[in-house]
């Protein structure tokens, strides 16, 4: 089957990769796009380093055949930062050691955005359950929800400011 | 990635029409991609003809009428969990959403996947069991409902002919009086392939059972229901005879997820777990 082009938004900016509809959208982002910020750990769907948004939602992108995101948002962690100014929840990660090797740290990110988003107290049931399909292999985790209930406080003072 | 993508075919299907065509011309569905782009990342799909049919609107809906749930194929396991009354009245299939991968998974993983993929440690199929589900499928040939009891015929197969799709499951609306229960045990909380899942329901009168329905997932080649345990339940009988009856409802195997004698353990401690729930409902 020939390569077509894919129209899709990537972090606000509307692309249209030359690409079999079948590839999958992790893929695309790495090899196509160049944005290598989403990394591949398993390629099944267990271990979410590759998780990106799609219009809002979280998905695996292994998982998912770039045809399926035509005309859709795609947003990797390359769109979270403004510029050098990093989103809360980066600085979070950086300040209270929730990434060591780095691989599983895109996909906690775009995990807990996707919490945020969607929760507008979330506690430490949310917390775990948002988190629960990203492996990470260096922290034990508690790291991460450290930072991530730093982040939800930090959101929270933002919003009221 | 590996593998190279050329062989392979793609297509999309806009409405259920093309969808039906395109599976009579031999094309297989690809909906949330939970399992087929599994197979695809290992190098190990064999069939090459998919049919994307993710944006066909006919099969996404959920609908409720005094007596029905029908949920399309499409729903997913997101779908349920945030869908109020699905959720509500239909606590083991919501369960089972929820233990269901992670979210990234429950966004994208479909009922009609989850039982037309057809693995037997599949999660929904417990509760869709116990429930008394029906599956309508479709095709250029019209439409017929089967009883989803009857749905899996062995290991990875079901009644569904090559050119019929899952169109929609259908559950009856549940008694509001109704004790549910659903559990998955696997290695793991979360995000793990279940070594047993169990799915039960009873209707009391004061302290008996009235009514029962018991199912199991990962305990067998297909999801099984527990129809000998269930008489025995409704008879009174004492738990070591129901929990012969459940013994002989299931063949569990030896793989590399768990032992035959560990499952039948687990299921056999679920049993005892969902009769206290019965008889004390949290």
């Amino acid at each position: 089957m020939a390569d077509a082009p894919i129209e899709l938004r990537v972090n606000g900016v509307a692309r249209a990769p030359c690409v079999h509809p079948m590839r999958r959208l992790l893929d695309v982002l790495r090899e196509d796009l160049l944005l290598t910020g989403t990394k591949e750990g398993c390629g099944e769907g267990e271990c979410g380093a590759c998780a990106v948004l799609v219009d809002g939602q979280l998905v695996d992108s292994c998982l998912v055949p770039v045809v399926q995101v035509r005309g859709r948002e795609v947003t990797t962690i390359e769109g979270m930062a403004d510029g050098e100014s990093l989103a809360v929840i980066q600085q979070a990660f950086i300040d209270h050691g929730g990434a060591q090797c780095g691989i599983c740290t895109p996909g906690m990110i775009l995990a807990a955005r996707e919490l945020l988003d969607r929760v507008s107290r979330p506690g430490e049931a949310d917390i775990r359950e948002a988190l629960a399909g990203n492996i990470c292999r260096c922290t034990g985790y508690t790291r991460i929800f450290e930072s991530v209930l730093k982040a939800i406080e930090l959101e929270r003072v933002g919003r009221a400011r | 990635m590996r593998g190279d993508l050329g062989d392979f075919e793609l297509v999309t299907a806009r409405t259920l029409r093309e969808a039906c065509d395109r599976v009579a011309e031999g094309y297989r569905p690809l909906a949330g991609g939970t399992d087929v782009m599994v197979l695809l990342s290992s190098g190990k799909l064999t069939h090459t003809k998919w049919v994307d049919i993710s944006g066909v609107e006919e099969l996404r809906q959920v609908r409720a009428d005094e007596r029905t749930f029908e949920m399309g194929a499409l729903t997913t396991y997101t779908g349920v969990r945030r869908h109020p009354l699905l959720s509500r009245e239909l606590p083991m299939l919501a369960q089972a959403a929820s233990e269901t991968g992670g979210i990234a998974i429950q966004n994208r993983g479909t009922l009609g996947g989850n039982i037309g993929n057809a693995s037997p440690a599949a999660d929904s199929p417990p509760a869709l069991l116990a429930y008394g589900a029906e599956v309508v499928l479709v095709s250029r040939r019209g439409e017929r409902t089967v009883p989803y009891a009857t749905f899996h015929t062995a290991y990875k197969r079901t009644v569904a002919a090559p050119d019929e799709l899952v169109a929609r499951i259908l559950v009856s609306r549940g008694d509001p009086g109704r004790v549910h229960y659903y559990r998955k045990v696997g290695p793991r909380r979360a995000q793990a392939i279940s070594k047993v899942c169990f799915a039960g329901c009873a209707d009391r009168d004061g302290a008996r059972v009235r009514d029962v329905k018991i199912a199991l997932g990962g305990v067998a080649p297909v999801p099984v229901r527990a129809l000998e345990a269930e008489r025995a339940i409704v008879a009174g009988e004492p738990f070591e005879r129901v929990s012969e009856a459940l013994g002989r409802a299931i063949a569990p195997i030896d793989d590399v997820r768990s032992t035959s004698a560990y499952r039948r353990r687990v299921a056999d401690n679920l049993l005892r777990d969902f009769l206290r729930h019965v008889a004390h409902p949290s």
